[in-house]
């Protein structure tokens, strides 16, 4: 196991480094740091070569590269656009999102689950063609259509919820946000335990079970559920990465001051320190996330052992 | 009589049709005794079996007809709930393949366990010492060290061990083996065997031995029921069907054994292929295959099972002929 | 006629076909759910197709057959395949079903709503709904099907070299695809289009192909693997056939299918991710006519005119939901688990 923990993370360099790179390489190569520094106005020519120097961008980008993950590793991610620290802005931005995020993974498990095992043990029936055709045409529309509708109804029309969310972003605001956010892995939640349940329905250990003389709901919980849920947690587990990182459009329709808010700032101002640290964070989420989800399946599965 | 199953069908709705799979078995075992229910895939053994149990998968499996008489009781009459409490407390079953029937994530201790708690209701520190019990009575060595292993982590026969004490945790009257022995090395078979009759003369128990292998039938089973096409062709005491078998498909069957006192000859093999369920030829479900076969009555009527002797029944018009050539 | 007792799941396998954990230091897409429903159905589908073929010619031929006489009696098929050729049509011809000009607007008939000849009324800017809404299809449908022509082609060349010739390049090209997954599309897709000034459909197709490959590649290469193990294969190389050759005539027609079903479903993601983008303001630009530029411009006044809203997205949903599920019923005919 420790040996396996070890590979892992040795894998993970490459991976990190080639993803932070590529998108280091992406925000300097193609935009001009410089001009957003000056806020809305061009910088005359001076201006410019001095800031260049200052933040060391008149040296070949690999050097930059270099430069800044030192930086980042000595917890220094550089400064914003308005002069804030980047790491005051992850400080406000990471709670946000990771609240948003966690109310993503709740819905994904309880209803996604749920669904996904009442279509499981009735597949065929009315309920799962319904909820089977429910799940394709969320997964159709895109979040940004299903959060704009769900904002119009229920915060302007019906006038449930705030149609943007405050400053603070405490739970109760980001219940509709967190759905929308988690709307399309909620469906995928939902496929994925139906076809599971089904799958294993039929097992021989699962007719053993039956034939043992344990009640249904035995059955279902202890012997079909445990073995079903293994690929759905291992999903649920790498979503998490991939949800901070897709909280952009929520979190813009909903006017929402997370991550995805922050970033989408950095970007329009091309503010190449915001951008790569917070996608520095985000990569390194994923990756942890994949990493603990690998480490989860094994304790999911016995039959599973990393060498 | 323990059970007593009378013209039993079952069929199965698929996409290419209904399936026959058992159309009218009748099949009595006494406690202590073992019947053995010989049959290729598809003569419907296990599908018997399943019905009896009531682990039929249903849809797309239904029991359309018969009943199913245990200790007297007709078990297609009851509750699913009634059935439940029967099922693996008074009669039990053992699977072909011990890796797959057993729950690959939980520990053999915990699956054993589980009979004492939910039949018995039993605490769990008790029902885990019975467990161990258990595991040792069917000689799976060091088992208070073995008890939390997974399934994966035991060898074939030890796994099929533990199936088999897995069914006779709560000393049930009648066990169900389906080819309990088919998926095991040749040497781990007999011990399998052995171990299993031995427990079923401890505990007095009915044993119904499905399998396809007639060496393993001759030394351990009282009686002998042939399944073709979902129908019990003969049924017999096993010496008397050995000696002179009263139906051409036995007959078939006990001439395709290799025996070492013919080496030398070409083995004997019945022609053609069992009959696809879902289109059962009219009249002997054999007919296409019988050397035996006249067109009438073999091609127009199905033969009823027509009594040899006092214990032994043929469902072939002509028997007689059979058991004397 | 086997005996009526359902099939079994392979116990070699965890069950519920989760992914090997050993594959990488990355799993998931990070495209989002779409993507990862693509991914994990073709590779059920790869995973289902074991060396179980009659032989080397007459099987894919007969899996297509076989697929094809299921997907002609599937309703979900006919009405899939029926909506993305009425697609098509408009997006070839659009004039055909509206005789208007998509760019002629009068800003004195902004947000109003439903009146004769004009059925889904004017946008925010005076323009004619239905008009436009006909002539986004062109659009939606040139991106998503160029875009998944890129992935493909790309990835399954990628994929499949790497499958086959295994070794070092095989190691390189996964840490490459998990160098990409490791990114989240929408940021990607914000970073790099942010600084593009080109109003053409063509920097978004790039970035899709850019992003989208290593998922068919991944996708490739695995059932390239599976094929690869095939007896038949494996006797075909004891024969001393050739690498193209072998590669050609008896592993790419095995291992096809997977990705056919992977970029239908796809296209349908890739569409929704145009329109995505061009609603965080970076994909197509006006005067380009789009769904998701009519509905990011209509998000701004939904409260006063929701039906500018509404239309496009309407079109853009069913358009989706076409591939997808022309995607998944292809799925299930070539899938034998399911027969």
């Amino acid at each position: 196991m420790g040996r396996y923990v070890i590979r892992r993370l040795l894998q993970m360099i490459p991976v990190f480094v080639g993803a932070t790179l590529l998108i280091f390489l992406m925000v300097n190569v193609m935009g001009d740091p410089v001009a957003g520094l000056c806020g809305d106005k061009e910088c005359d020519p001076a201006t410019a070569a001095q800031l260049r120097r200052e933040f060391g961008l008149d040296k070949p980008v690999w050097q930059q590269y270099l430069t800044y993950m030192g930086n980042v590793f000595t917890g220094d991610f550089g400064t914003a656009f308005n002069g804030q620290k980047v790491t005051e802005l992850m400080s406000t931005a990471f709670p946000v999102t990771i609240r948003l995020t966690v109310v993503a993974v709740l819905f994904e498990i309880v209803v996604g689950i749920a669904l996904g095992v009442v279509t499981g043990l009735r597949r065929g029936r009315p309920v799962d063609t319904a909820v089977l055709v429910l799940t394709l045409v969320v997964i159709s529309v895109p979040t940004f259509v299903t959060g704009l509708l769900l904002q119009l109804l229920l915060g302007v029309q019906w006038s449930w919820i705030r149609p943007s969310v405050s400053a603070e972003a405490p739970f109760g605001e980001l219940i509709v946000p967190g759905l929308v956010l988690a709307s399309v892995s909620l469906a995928y939640v939902t496929r994925l335990t139906r076809t599971s349940i089904a799958e294993n329905r039929r097992a021989d250990y699962v007719r053993t079970a039956i034939a043992k003389g344990l009640p249904r709901r035995r059955v279902v919980t202890r012997h079909l559920l445990r073995n079903s849920l293994i690929p759905v947690v291992t999903f649920i587990g790498t979503d998490v990465g991939a949800l901070m990182g897709g909280a952009i459009v929520t979190e813009r329709i909903f006017n929402i001051h997370g991550v995805g808010f922050q970033l989408y700032q950095g970007i329009l101002r091309q503010n190449t320190q915001t951008v790569v640290g917070f996608v520095t964070v985000l990569v390194l989420v994923f990756l942890v996330a994949n990493l603990l989800v690998d480490l989860l399946y094994a304790v999911l599965d016995p039959r599973i052992r990393y060498a | 009589m323990l059970l007593d199953v009378r013209d039993l069908r079952v069929e199965f709705r698929t996409r290419d049709g209904v399936a026959h799979a058992v159309n009218g078995v009748n099949l009595s075992v006494d406690a202590g005794e073992t019947l053995a229910v010989l049959g290729e895939s598809g003569s419907g053994k296990s599908v018997t079996a399943q019905a009896v149990m009531g682990i039929l998968d249903s849809p797309p499996g239904r029991v359309t007809g018969g009943e199913i008489l245990f200790k007297g009781r007709d078990l297609l009459g009851l509750k699913e709930e009634e059935r439940r409490r029967i099922r693996g407390a008074e009669m039990a079953m053992i699977f072909q393949d011990a890796l797959s029937s057993l729950n690959p994530v939980l520990t053999v201790g915990a699956q054993l366990a589980e009979m004492f708690t939910v039949h018995r209701g039993m605490s769990r520190k008790d029902a885990r010492a019975r467990a161990v019990e258990l595991m040792d009575r069917v000689r799976i060595p060091a088992a208070r060290e073995r008890v939390d292993d997974y399934p994966h982590q035991f060898s074939g026969g030890m796994r099929q061990r533990i199936m088999i004490a897995m069914a006779m945790a709560l000393e049930p009257s009648l066990i169900i083996a389906d080819e309990p022995t088919t998926a095991l090395d040749v040497t781990v078979q007999a011990q399998v065997m052995d171990l299993l009759a031995e427990l079923q003369r401890e505990l007095d128990m009915g044993l119904v031995l499905i399998t396809h292998d007639l060496g393993v039938v001759a030394d351990v089973a009282d009686r002998i029921a042939v399944m073709y096409a979902g129908r019990i062709v003969e049924s017999a005491p096993v010496h008397d069907l050995y000696k002179a078998p009263a139906h051409p498909y036995t007959r078939g069957l006990l001439a395709s054994i290799p025996r070492l006192d013919q080496k030398g000859r070409e083995l004997y093999a019945i022609k053609g292929l069992p009959p696809s369920l879902t289109d059962i030829p009219p009249g002997c479900p054999f007919n296409p295959r019988c050397p035996m076969v006249r067109d009438t009555p073999c091609r127009t009527e199905v033969p009823p099972l027509f009594e040899v002797a006092a214990d032994r029944g043929s469902a072939c018009f002509f028997w007689e002929e059979c058991l004397h050539g | 006629m086997p005996e009526p007792q359902p099939p079994r799941p392979p116990q070699s396998e965890p069950p519920g076909g989760g992914r090997a954990p050993e594959d990488g230091a990355v799993a998931a897409t990070g495209m989002g759910g779409a993507m990862d429903l693509a991914t994990s159905e073709g590779a059920t589908l790869e995973g289902a197709r074991g060396p179980d073929g009659a032989g080397p010619r007459d099987r894919p031929r007969s899996l297509w057959s076989d697929a094809w006489r299921d997907l002609r009696r599937n309703p979900v098929f006919l009405v899939s395949a029926l909506l993305i050729l009425f697609l098509v049509f408009v997006s070839l011809w659009p004039s055909a079903i509206a005789p208007g000009n998509p760019l002629a607007c009068d800003l004195a008939k902004a947000q109003e709503g439903s009146q004769p000849g004009h059925p889904f009324g004017f946008n925010g800017q005076g323009c004619d709904v239905y008009t436009r809404t006909v002539y986004g299809a062109r659009v939606s449908v040139t991106v998503g099907v160029l875009a998944t022509l890129g992935v493909a082609v790309l990835g399954s060349v990628l994929g499949g070299l790497a499958g086959f010739f295994g070794g070092v390049w095989d190691a390189i090209l996964s840490r490459i695809t998990d160098i990409f997954f490791a990114i989240p599309v929408v940021l990607g897709g914000l970073v790099l289009l942010s600084v593009v000034t080109s109003s053409t459909i063509w920097p978004v197709i790039g970035f899709m192909v850019l992003l989208g490959w290593p998922q068919i590649s991944r996708i490739a290469r695995g059932s390239v693997i599976t094929a690869r193990q095939n007896d038949y294969v494996q006797a075909a190389r004891a024969l001393g056939a050739s690498s193209p050759r072998m590669l050609l005539r008896h592993i790419a027609p095995n291992a096809v299918a997977p990705v056919i079903v992977v970029a239908t479903i796809a296209l349908g993601t890739y569409i929704a991710l145009e329109a995505t983008l061009s609603y965080l303001g970076v994909g197509l630009k006006p005067p380009t006519v789009s769904w998701g530029i009519d509905i990011s411009s209509a998000s701004a006044y939904i409260r006063q005119a929701p039906h500018a809203l509404l239309w496009p997205a309407g079109a853009l949903a069913v358009t989706v939901l076409a591939f997808i599920m022309l995607g998944d019923a292809v799925r299930d005919a070539l899938d034998p688990k399911l027969r």
